[in-house]
């Protein structure tokens, strides 16, 4: 495949799990929106090119991880997930309702696909060490992903990890930091801050580098890389615009976890559409 | 039942015996790995270390991480057994056991050693009376008082294939042996240790022995004590213990820990509901730690034989009331 097409092939999924987040965000009535729809490319790239997973057999014993940290980003997850067939495509709609299977945050226990339950931040990537090691310790070549956010950086448990895979070598675990500056109350900047993540995280031993996290090559490249890495942990830093590049939601003060009314939805997925029809992409009305 | 007891200083610490004890259970089951918090001196397993560096993981001084990677451990197919220090197996890592291993269902076995007076010099930052309490309100959880090195060697290997939370508070040093070496143990099932019909005392951990002493005493003074040792404080022998409150009419609880949460928390929880007779509790006080000796600690606390003996005795003038 040219670049062109595979551009366009991984910017078409990332658009789908794009309109499966707001759909199912818009059903509720709200969630956490803002930091869900910046993971799109990312996991477009990820489970289209690279996770080796069975949707008819989400429990194989063989597959790659994929540890969400930032549990509050289950919607993005749910939606690959439900793309990718793992479990039916009508189901987002009962995101976070009462007695749903889809809790809003990721929940290993209810959701197939989910391979570890987080919401509590500053957990995952502790989670993901030890999968990454439970990997070398039965001589597999799993890998092992782990997505964090930037607001969660500040719970100290992810230095501990941090330091933990550096000092064991944990070739197979792959951090992905959703780095959109921005967290509840305010910028990263504002309310703590994070400084230069790929320095802070190579002074730890990891490898690391800033990825531009709306372009699906240059992630799909960075991936490819963690694929290849040996001998020390890795971190991909998603330089990310909070809002997923979905103007209404975008320019919010505050998107973390906002109420989507159907005014919001529906200017949310004209949007959407558009892109759609740029993209060429088939949409239900 | 036959009792080994005799108030004696033990024939090996559970120092002595813990190495040998994961070693079985490594040969047992090669899913089961060790991790520990930079504590290893403290269980001496840094020999175990050595010899199963494939098994046996030093985290450093990073508790929160090291329950992580054993949830991580047990997503991966291993069957992790982690320790520190209690206030640090527990208290410290409180959400991360709660959510990383409770709520999403993994399976972790956790160590908390010198819990309560049994930190001794460490004093009130590393005395731990709150564990059980702690542990108790995890859903499913398994909570054990460790009483003996008997009891917590079979434990250790028998619960392996456990489901869930399983919490275990030990001394290392000192603990008198009280089961015969042969005995065996059930989750979920107490032991008379011995019979009596004036009140029933139901102790756990280090205050078991104790118990016994009171025990003694009590038989000098003509009043009979049934002596009953839980075994698990979660899940608690419901069955055994409502007999007691039933045939003896009085229940004295003697624990090393908040009575608040505890072993006398949830006897009376249990018998308020089902069979309520008065149920007093020997314990600590609502009060923080402090250094000293365990003697020292005994007595600002209020843990010793005697201590028993006048809860004993207030507790048989209720019965008569």
């Amino acid at each position: 495949m040219n670049e062109r097409d595979e551009r366009l092939e991984l910017e078409r999924f990332a658009l789908r799990i794009r309109i499966g987040i707001v759909e199912a965000i818009a059903a509720k009535g709200g969630g956490h929106i803002g930091g869900t729809l910046d993971l799109a490319e990312f996991l477009s790239v990820l489970y289209l090119r690279f996770l080796r997973v069975r949707p008819e057999e989400p429990d194989w014993a063989g597959r790659d991880y994929l540890v969400c940290s930032k549990g509050h980003s289950g919607p993005a997850l749910y939606s690959a997930l439900a793309l990718q067939g793992f479990f039916p495509y009508e189901l987002l709609r009962t995101l976070n309702r009462g007695g749903t299977t889809l809790p809003g945050h990721c929940d290993r226990t209810k959701v197939p696909g989910i391979d570890a339950t987080t919401g509590s931040l500053g957990q995952g990537l502790s989670i993901a060490c030890g999968l990454a090691m439970g990997t070398r310790l039965s001589h597999t070549d799993q890998k092992v992903f782990c997505i964090l956010g930037d607001g969660e950086l500040g719970e100290g448990q992810n230095w501990e990890a941090a330091a933990f895979a550096a000092h064991h070598g944990l070739e197979s675990l792959t951090a992905v930091l959703d780095w959109n500056k921005m967290q509840i109350d305010g910028s990263n900047d504002e309310v703590l801050r994070l400084g230069d993540p790929v320095e802070k995280f190579k002074a730890f031993g990891w490898d690391a580098e800033l990825v531009d996290g709306k372009d699906v090559l240059a992630i799909r490249d960075a991936v490819s890389r963690a694929y290849r890495r040996k001998g020390r942990p890795g971190l991909i830093v998603l330089d990310t615009v909070k809002g997923g590049n979905i103007p209404c939601i975008q320019e919010l003060p505050n998107n973390h976890c906002i109420g989507v009314p159907a005014q919001l939805a529906d200017r949310a997925m004209e949007f959407l559409r558009s892109e759609a029809k740029r993209l060429g992409v088939e949409v239900a009305e | 039942m036959k009792l080994r007891y005799t108030g004696s200083k033990p024939e090996a610490d559970i120092t002595q015996l813990f190495s040998p004890t994961m070693e079985e259970l490594f040969e047992l089951d090669e899913k089961v790995v060790y991790l520990d918090a930079d504590l290893m001196g403290s269980l001496k397993t840094q020999e175990l270390w050595k010899k199963h560096p494939d098994r046996v993981f030093n985290c450093g001084i990073q508790e929160a991480n090291m329950v992580g990677v054993a949830a991580g451990l047990f997503l991966a197919g291993y069957k992790p057994y982690i320790h520190s220090f209690s206030p640090f197996a527990t208290r410290r890592v409180f959400d991360q056991v709660f959510l990383s291993v409770g709520y999403a269902k993994k399976s972790v076995h956790l160590i908390g050693s010198d819990a309560g007076i049994m930190a001794t010099d460490n004093g009130g930052t590393h005395m731990c009376f709150e564990d059980l309490a702690l542990m108790r309100s995890i859903p499913g959880a398994c909570v054990v008082d460790v009483s003996d090195a008997a009891m917590f060697m079979y434990l250790l290997k028998s619960t392996k294939d456990r489901e869930g939370v399983t919490y275990f508070r030990t001394p290392r040093r000192n603990a008198p042996d009280i089961y015969e070496k042969d005995e065996t143990f059930e989750v979920g099932k107490g032991k008379v240790l011995t019979e009596g019909e004036d009140l029933t005392i139901i102790a756990s951990g280090v205050m078991t022995a104790t118990a016994l002493a009171a025990q003694r005493l009590l038989a000098e003074e003509g009043i009979s004590a049934r002596v009953v040792d839980p075994i698990t404080v979660k899940p608690l022998d419901e069955a055994l213990v409502l007999r007691c409150a039933e045939e003896t009419g009085v229940i004295v609880t003697a624990e090393n820990h908040n009575v608040i949460g505890g072993l006398g928390g949830a006897v009376a929880e249990l018998v308020s509901e089902n069979c309520p007779v008065p149920v007093l509790r020997v314990g600590i006080r609502d009060q923080y730690g402090q250094v000293g000796t365990e003697a020292f600690l005994r007595e600002q606390y209020g843990l010793n034989p005697e201590d028993i003996v006048k809860k004993a005795h207030l507790a048989l003038e209720k019965k008569k009331k």
